[in-house]
């Protein structure tokens, strides 16, 4: 913002204002050329679609992407009262709860430890990253259908077995639910790399001489130089994380899915787990109910706004920087 | 600020005289950095299992994948798993639209995104603000959840089951436009000076001084917005209708969710999709890293 103003200020007194006045013309022009592109995309892709949809959530739209056909609120409330859609919430509260503090506490983990490795830093780094190259659909075909396939060859049953332990049918068993421990740990194995990297990239900023200021007042590594020097100096990236992990978490579809079976409820296990993105797409997508898919897309939006606004409020300002 | 543990002083003293002999606290030095390495090398193996998986099983044989006996590798490679593949399933199809929509997106996504934050942070405008602050609002929306409206509008525009339907909507990114804007304030602004006084207008300096210095932020921005358009599943399996127009990712999905399946070219597929990116990803890692260091400042 200050820079550009000391491009031109040497210059001004100098010009007439008429000059002036054509310099700040061509100025205008070259902005608006120069952002065109992405305003106009973001308006036909993000703006119309948010007024179309709402227009579509107030509207009774089966089979027809033109709103008009007004319901009032008839699809907020059907979709509030739909026990599916609900579970859903439910649900993805539940991973969300699993997910984040693991999330968490894993990549932080994996960044103090490769941190503290001279040899083999690099190494090491690039194998607890690489995951990040992977998606979704590939890593679920690996957990559905070798690590933690149901039948005896799969590789989790093959360990149990060598314990003597009978097979278990981890995807499709409702009790215990044994298929949230494929789910975390398929999205654990995919993303704590990612925030690893963001962690190693603020502890390399922490400067060293707080440490060796700490060594010389006698402390040695351990856990009080990470309470009063590491911890408040990665405070700012653990709320980047935290918000980034939980945002990624409310929109989660893609391993749900593929573990857990098409999105026809005869074939697979979809409706043990089913996350709210996999319910919109099965309302609007497949069965064409655009109007309640609508309607559920802005529920959603309003509960992750809530979550994260409610997220950085506790952490960004109930305590001082 | 830390409590003075008055024996570790002491022992950190002694230290140099009694070079030679192995000392209590190197001794426990050695013992640490033996733990280090023996959990870091576990936690190494676990991480790559995944890996070792898809290679081993795209090599076996249907009766080698299910035998009940475990195979660490399979008796002889088969490759012919990957001729059956692409004999079966237009993989062909799906790699060629994958490649498409990656390309596109990573080409048109950063000259848009940096174009723009080049206006917001070096054009004096009148407006600069407002589209400032508008761009920031979009931030908040989650963008998956949009994808029914989405789905509305590219729909009417008569886009499903299009390339374009897949790209165009992803093509513009104020994430990015965001982190190139936070570049561009940076660049050192006597050269753009000296620039404008040899009669170089905003076109020429964003073209000819500050797009070729930004190759750094360019490639670990590409390479993420690559490796995410190429994994991305959501979007292109709700436009991606027919078999022409489905990515790599869906079809491998749609092979996953079918009722009967053939394990070893699953996983072929898995290691036919997942290789580009693997390759990619070991030549771009710095790149990459710096992209994500600046995903989480920007988060």
């Amino acid at each position: 913002m200050k820079t550009e103003s000391r491009v031109l200020a040497p210059a001004a007194p100098l010009e007439t204002t008429a000059l002036a006045r054509r310099r700040d013309r061509s100025a205008t022009f070259a902005f608006w050329v120069f952002v065109a592109p992405l305003v106009l995309g973001l308006t036909i892709f993000t703006f119309v679609p948010i007024v179309w949809g709402l227009l579509l959530s107030f509207s009774r739209a089966r089979g027809t992407i033109h709103p008009g056909a007004w319901v009032g609120i008839s699809n907020y409330t059907s979709m509030l009262s739909d026990s599916a859609f609900r579970n859903s919430l439910v649900t993805i509260v539940i991973f969300a709860i699993f997910i984040v503090p693991l999330t968490f506490a894993i990549s932080l983990g994996l960044a103090l430890l490769v941190n503290m490795a001279g040899w083999g830093r690099g190494i090491f780094r690039t194998v607890f990253f690489i995951p990040t190259a992977i998606s979704y659909v590939i890593a679920s075909l690996i957990w559905r259908m070798e690590i933690f396939l149901g039948l005896p060859y799969g590789l989790a049953n093959m360990v149990l077995g060598k314990f003597g332990h009978t097979a278990i049918s981890w995807i499709a068993t409702a009790h215990p639910p044994w298929y949230w421990l494929v789910l975390v740990t398929v999205r654990l194995w995919l993303q704590v790399g990612f925030y690893m990297i963001i962690f190693l990239a603020a502890l390399q900023e922490i400067p060293r001489d707080q440490y060796e200021a700490a060594f010389v007042d006698g402390a040695r590594r351990g856990w009080s130089t990470f309470r009063n020097i590491t911890l408040p100096g990665l405070r700012n990236t653990s709320i980047a994380v935290l918000v980034l992990s939980i945002i990624a978490a409310f929109q989660a579809f893609d391993e749900f899915y593929n573990v857990m079976g098409g999105t026809q409820a005869s074939s697979g296990n979809i409706s043990l787990a089913r996350p709210p993105l996999v319910y919109l797409y099965q309302v609007a997508i497949s069965n064409l109910d655009y109007g309640r898919g609508a309607a559920g897309a802005f529920i959603l939006t309003v509960l992750i706004l809530l979550v994260t606004f409610g997220q950085a409020r506790i952490l960004g300002f109930g305590r001082r920087a | 600020m830390v409590s003075l543990p008055s024996t570790a002083r002491r022992e950190r003293v002694a230290n140099p005289a009694r070079t030679g002999r192995l000392s209590r606290a190197r001794l426990s030095g050695l013992i640490g950095t033996i733990a280090l390495y023996v959990i870091l090398i576990v936690l190494a193996a676990l991480f790559l299992v995944p890996f070792y998986l898809i290679v081993r099983n795209a090599l076996m044989t249907q009766p080698e994948i299910t035998s009940f006996t475990w195979n660490w590798l399979p008796k002889s490679a088969q490759w012919q798993n990957f001729r059956d593949l692409f004999r079966d399933v237009p993989m062909g199809q799906g790699l060629k639209n994958s490649a498409i929509i990656a390309d596109v997106t990573f080409v048109f996504q950063i000259l848009f995104a940096s174009m723009a934050g080049y206006a917001l942070a070096r054009i004096p405008a009148r407006g600069r603000e407002v589209v400032f602050a508008i761009l920031l609002s979009t931030l908040m929306i989650p963008t998956a959840v949009t994808f029914v409206p989405t789905y509305a509008v590219v729909s009417y525009l008569g886009g499903v089951s299009t390339l374009w339907g897949i790209i165009v909507p992803g093509l513009f990114s104020v994430f990015s436009t965001f982190l190139f804007r936070q570049f561009y304030l940076d660049f050192p602004s006597e050269l753009e000076e000296a620039a404008r006084l040899d009669g170089a207008g905003y076109f020429r300096i964003y073209w000819s001084l500050l797009l070729p210095n930004s190759i750094g932020i360019i490639v670990a921005l590409g390479a993420l917005s690559f490796i995410f358009s190429w994994n991305s599943f959501l979007w292109p399996l709700v436009i991606g209708q027919e078999p022409s127009s489905q990515t790599v990712q869906v079809m491998i999905s749609g092979f996953l969710t079918a009722q009967t399946i053939n394990l070893p070219e699953l996983f072929a597929g898995a290691a036919v999709a997942a290789a580009p990116l693997v390759i990619l990803f070991l030549i771009l890692q710095r790149y990459i890293s710096e992209g994500v260091r600046l995903s989480g400042i920007k988060g």
